[in-house]
């Protein structure tokens, strides 16, 4: 706990000692191991590229077929024609309502459950085993019902999102609550706190690490469970965009449906850990 | 020590007895039996013992964190004891000034005012230019400042200390321990002081109370005359400091070997 917190306290300047120099072979031999390890970092952002590299290749080379895998360059191209033409937009906006309505409808609920029953032991012991019990049924097996209650509208939509969301968000939280270290909740007992206050002061900002975890997972999943939901039942979406390519055989426009659905999940997963980053600075150390 | 202040107890233990049971195995674990003592107002009282002896308990109980078996515990005057606890119990989740701030927030004291009630604790506790730091970011010594001043934050009569300063490495802990006696030099607060270490109870205490094994029970109650304010190393050179520490010794070892026998 405390050995590099002394050392810190040890090694401070103490201002009365001789500035100490490293000579240039001992400093660059101190820096050898970070500029490595920049090049690698650089050289592993470009890596899905080597893989697009090798399709392009194989498409060109007619290693491959076309009908099935058509070239990186013609998806590429498919997807600007689509963009300038305004058409994919549509279902961009689409997907994206039906995501951010139905994850917070899920998140909300997830994380207050999991406050709620990670604190406190009779809930937990009545409520958990029927969210055990129920967590594991699979939500595409669901969704026929769920078409069925709600309608083929947005609703269901949300419904069916909220439901992946919310078991993934109450089973993060509820795990974070529990690891609330014991020794938080006697300071906070023995200044008097009431439970609510142990709930937001304590609890909630205690659990932020796997919180965030459970929303980045959670946000993976709504777009996994959106572009299925939308395959049945919607006019609208790029799940539908994928599903109406794949029965007129247009194989490029399909694949730039997949391509812009993983660029949305991809895209939500880098906000919510740049987000991470304001809120939880502790938790990286 | 006048006798008026010797009946204004601010402690009472009276009988205390703590156990703990464990339905796994079906057994009970007696931490203390019908322990005794109290603690008069503005006093500094030591608690030392073994680990294990249940002196932490005892600050539990006293601490309102755990209820006794049996027996009665008394904070005389009312109102809630601050505590200050052995591991690092600062929220890392909060800047060094919101932790220090805590015990007024719970209280529903606006950000701003509880800031500014709380601004001279910084300076006491020598932690300026650190309010917007955030725990990680500190040492060992700094996380138990801050501890120290969020427990003053509280205001209260009392101050129950659980081994704060046992995580620190030595040198620090002089230096805590040294600015924790200006501080209660001039607070007049009643202190409740858990350690193991037997130098450290004989450098802050008015009183040392020293506990058997458990389940533990004070085995003796010795005053410590040195004058104050104390220097906690000039101390080091008091032939009495050594004397005291060479008695508590004793007392420690034919407790365990009381307890040997009886075992």
């Amino acid at each position: 706990m405390s050995a590099t917190d002394t050392n810190a306290d040890c090694m401070r300047p103490t201002g009365n000692a001789a500035p100490a120099e490293l000579s240039t072979q001992e400093k660059e031999r101190l820096r050898a191991p970070f500029n490595r390890e920049r090049v690698f970092r650089n050289f592993s952002y470009f890596s899905p590229i080597v893989i697009l590299l090798l399709w392009e290749i194989s498409a060109q080379l007619g290693a491959i077929d076309l009908r099935f895998f058509p070239p990186p360059s013609a998806i590429a191209e498919t997807f600007l024609s689509m963009i300038v033409s305004l058409e994919l937009f549509r279902h961009i906006g689409a997907t994206l309502q039906r995501v951010a309505v139905g994850f917070l409808m899920g998140a909300v609920p997830g994380l207050f459950m999991g406050i709620f029953l990670g604190l406190f032991l009779r809930p937990r012991q009545i409520v958990g085993p029927i969210l055990a019990a129920l967590y594991p049924v699979p939500k595409i097996a669901i969704l026929p019902l769920i078409l069925l209650v709600f309608g083929t509208g947005d609703m269901s939509k949300y419904v069916i999102i909220a439901i992946g969301v919310f078991f993934l968000m109450y089973y993060n939280t509820f795990g974070g609550v529990r690891q609330v270290p014991q020794i938080y909740l006697d300071v906070a007992q023995s200044t008097g706190a009431n439970r609510y206050q142990v709930f937001t002061q304590i609890a909630l900002p205690s659990a932020l690490p796997q919180i965030f975890t459970g929303l980045k997972l959670s946000a993976g999943t709504s777009f996994i469970i959106i572009a299925a939901a939308e395959f049945l039942g919607a006019r609208s979406g790029v799940g539908f965009f994928i599903w109406a390519s794949w029965q007129t055989f247009s194989v490029t426009r399909m694949f730039v449906g997949i391509v812009t659905i993983s660029l949305l999940g991809y895209l939500t997963l880098t906000l919510i850990d740049l987000i991470e980053r304001r809120v939880v600075p502790w938790a990286r150390n | 020590m006048t006798t008026t202040a010797a009946t204004e107890a601010s402690i009472i233990v009276e009988g205390l007895t703590k156990a703990f049971y464990e339905p796994r195995t079906d057994s009970e674990t007696i931490a203390l039996k019908k322990l005794s003592f109290s603690v008069r107002q503005g006093e500094f009282v030591c608690l030392v013992g073994p680990s294990g002896c249940g002196k932490t308990t005892a600050l539990r109980v006293i601490a309102d964190l755990e209820q006794p078996l049996s027996g009665e515990v008394q904070v005389v005057g009312g109102g809630r004891p601050a505590v200050v606890f052995q591991e690092q119990s600062v929220f890392p989740w909060m800047s060094v000034q919101d932790n220090i701030a805590f015990p007024l927030r719970v209280r529903g004291i606006w950000r701003k005012d509880r800031l500014e009630r709380t601004r001279h604790l910084i300076d006491l506790v020598g932690l300026n230019g650190f309010e917007k730091s955030l725990p990680h970011q500190l040492s060992g010594g700094m996380k138990q400042r801050v501890s120290v001043a969020r427990a003053l934050a509280e205001d209260a009569d009392v101050l129950l200390m659980d081994e704060p300063f046992g995580a620190l490495d030595e040198q620090t802990r002089l230096e805590l321990q040294q600015e924790l006696l200006r501080i209660w030099d001039a607070s007049g607060k009643t202190v409740l002081f858990i350690t193991h270490s037997v130098d450290e109870a004989l450098t802050l205490a008015d009183r040392v109370l020293v506990m058997s094994h458990r389940p533990g029970r004070i085995l003796a109650d010795l005053q410590v005359g040195f004058s104050r304010p104390r220097d906690v190393v000039e101390l080091r050179r008091d032939e009495r400091f050594w004397d005291l520490t060479y008695k508590v010794w004793s007392l420690l070892k034919s407790g365990a070997a009381i307890e040997g026998d009886a075992g």
